[in-house]
This record gives structure tokens, C-alpha cells and sequence, in this order.
């Protein structure tokens, strides 16, 4: 169950618009490395998962990305509000107004839209813990590509906060595969998946 | 009513009772904000859910974040039961 906190995890106070990079940004959204995918990533993977630590950092991960996911929307919410049709028509927005006025909708930066191909559930916690760590990167990764067309402080500043904590979070799954291997034999640790497999690769 | 005395069984559908009348209220209050009864509702179960969330974290676990113990020397929230287990948390 949850319950909704009706805070920015990061404040965000965007004053001037900037529609060509609110659609670099709304990649974070709705691209395929973006806060939507990575939550729905961990909560999901959630259920497969058979030690108690990790489902705690799935959980815990996984509901930081929702915050992320409303932090990316405000930032593309005050980076588009109250644009006239001229401005939309010079940015390179037009296609995008066209669908979505000036809404919120999860998408690629080049339009392709939110999809749960963009990652796995696999039910096997190596596997599904290095596809977390892979995530977490890949999204570092499009934030430093998104500070280097940036120039506004206003949008560097949640930005750059959005970008740490990739890094915090690849640090916790890191830590999380070390618990998750402890309880294994070193011998085969990619050989075979211990939910499944009995008696193959546990202690 | 929440008694001191509930097992641990009454004291979670206890708080699956006034949680879900919060949750239900609340709907209800976010069209209607200016319903004294409504608004009497909500105090009234947001206040039970309250307690009883604190009892339960006290005698078993926490349920939310907020209901972490002060004096714990562990941190339960990850170690305790998960609800996909079944069974109580």
C-alpha cells in the first residue's frame, strides 16, 4: 500500500521556459532509461526475489523512483507552461503539442512512447540485480548527456540531484548483489537460478 | 475500537478497517471539502489509524516509515515479513 507525500523530494522552481529541452528531458520520463521504467523495474521484480534485504531496497528504490518520476514531470511542467503557439512552432515542440497540448505524457525524447519492453523481470536475483545496476548507470548516463545541453541553474540544479542519486542507488544494488551472492556457493554463481534450480548454487 | 488487548490478528484487521476508511474518505473529502461530516469521519479514523499503527509497530513491526521505534537496534523494516509472503507483516 501506499501513501502519497505532497512534497518535491527536490524543490523545483523553473522560471523560464525552455520547450527544446523540456523534450531532451522528458526522456527521464518516459524514455527508455527513464524514473517510470526503473520504478516499475523494482517494484515488479519484487515478487521473485527471495531475500528479505533486497526486497526492502527494491521496495525502497523503487518508490524513490516514483518521487523521481513526479520530479522530471514538474520539470517539464515548468519548462512548458503558459507557451504561446509561435513559441511551440519555433522550438521543435509543434509534434508533441500537437498529441499532448501542453500534458504530461511518458515518451522518448524521440517520441517513441513508454513501453514495458524497456526492461525485465527475469526471477533470477543476479540477473535481475545487474539489469538494476545497468539501469541505474544507462540513467546516469542520460543525465550527464541532458547537463551537457542544459545551461539554466534552475534545471541543473534538481538535475544534477536526479544524477547523484543514480549513483547512490547503483551503490545500494552493488551492495545488494554482495548479499545476494554471500548466500550462494562462489563456485557457480551464474550457472544455474537459485529459486528455481534446487540444490544448485546455494550454500 | 482499539483495545490494548488485541492479538496480533485483531490489531491487523483493525488497521485494514480504518485504513481503508481513511483511504475512502478521503475521496470523498477531495470533492466535497466543505462537509463537516466528512471532515468529522476523517479525524475521527485517521486519528484510530494513527494509534493503531503505533501499538502494531510496538508489539510486532512497523508498517510505514513513520512507525520505525526509536529505541529499535535493528532495522526491521527490510528483515520482517513482506504482504507478497502472506500472513501478517
Amino acid at each position: 500500500m501506499w501513501n502519497y507525500e505532497k512534497r518535491l523530494e527536490y524543490p523545483i522552481n523553473i522560471k523560464e521556459t525552455n520547450p527544446k529541452i523540456a523534450k531532451f528531458i522528458m526522456s527521464q520520463y518516459g524514455g527508455p532509461d527513464g524514473e517510470i521504467s526503473a520504478s516499475l523495474r523494482y517494484l515488479s521484480q519484487r515478487y521473485s526475489m527471495p531475500y528479505r534485504e533486497v526486497m526492502g531496497i527494491l521496495t525502497d528504490i523503487g518508490t524513490e523512483e516514483m518521487a523521481h518520476f513526479e520530479m522530471v514531470a514538474t520539470i517539464v511542467h515548468q519548462l512548458t507552461r503558459n507557451l504561446t503557439p509561435e513559441e511551440i512552432k519555433e522550438s521543435g515542440f509543434g509534434e508533441y503539442y500537437i498529441d499532448h497540448t501542453l500534458g504530461i505524457w511518458p515518451q522518448a525524447a524521440g517520441g517513441v512512447p513508454q513501453n514495458a519492453c524497456e526492461f525485465q523481470v527475469k526471477a533470477d536475483p543476479i540477473t535481475d540485480i545487474m539489469e538494476d545496476m545497468a539501469a541505474e548507470q544507462k540513467a546516469r548516463s542520460t543525465y550527464d548527456n541532458i547537463l551537457r545541453v542544459v545551461k539554466d541553474p534552475d534545471v541543473i540544479d534538481p538535475i544534477r540531484f536526479l544524477r547523484a542519486r543514480e549513483v547512490v542507488h547503483f551503490q545500494r544494488f552493488g551492495e545488494a548483489l554482495r548479499l545476494i551472492q554471500e548466500r550462494l556457493d562462489s563456485k557457480n554463481f551464474y550457472a544455474c537460478n537459485p529459486v528455481i534450480d534446487k540444490n544448485c548454487g546455494r550454500k | 475500537m482499539l483495545r490494548q488487548t488485541m492479538n496480533q490478528s485483531q490489531l491487523w484487521d483493525w488497521i485494514n478497517e480504518v485504513s481503508f476508511a481513511v483511504t475512502e474518505i478521503t475521496l470523498y473529502l477531495d470533492t466535497h471539502p466543505d462537509d463537516e461530516e466528512a471532515l468529522a469521519f476523517f479525524y475521527h479514523y485517521n486519528e484510530e489509524r494513527k494509534k493503531a499503527l503505533a501499538l502494531y509497530s510496538s508489539n510486532y513491526s512497523p508498517l510505514t516509515l513513520n512507525m520505525v521505534q526509536q529505541e529499535d537496534d535493528y532495522w526491521r523494516w527490510a528483515t520482517e515479513p513482506w504482504p507478497w509472503e502472506g500472513g501478517y507483516c
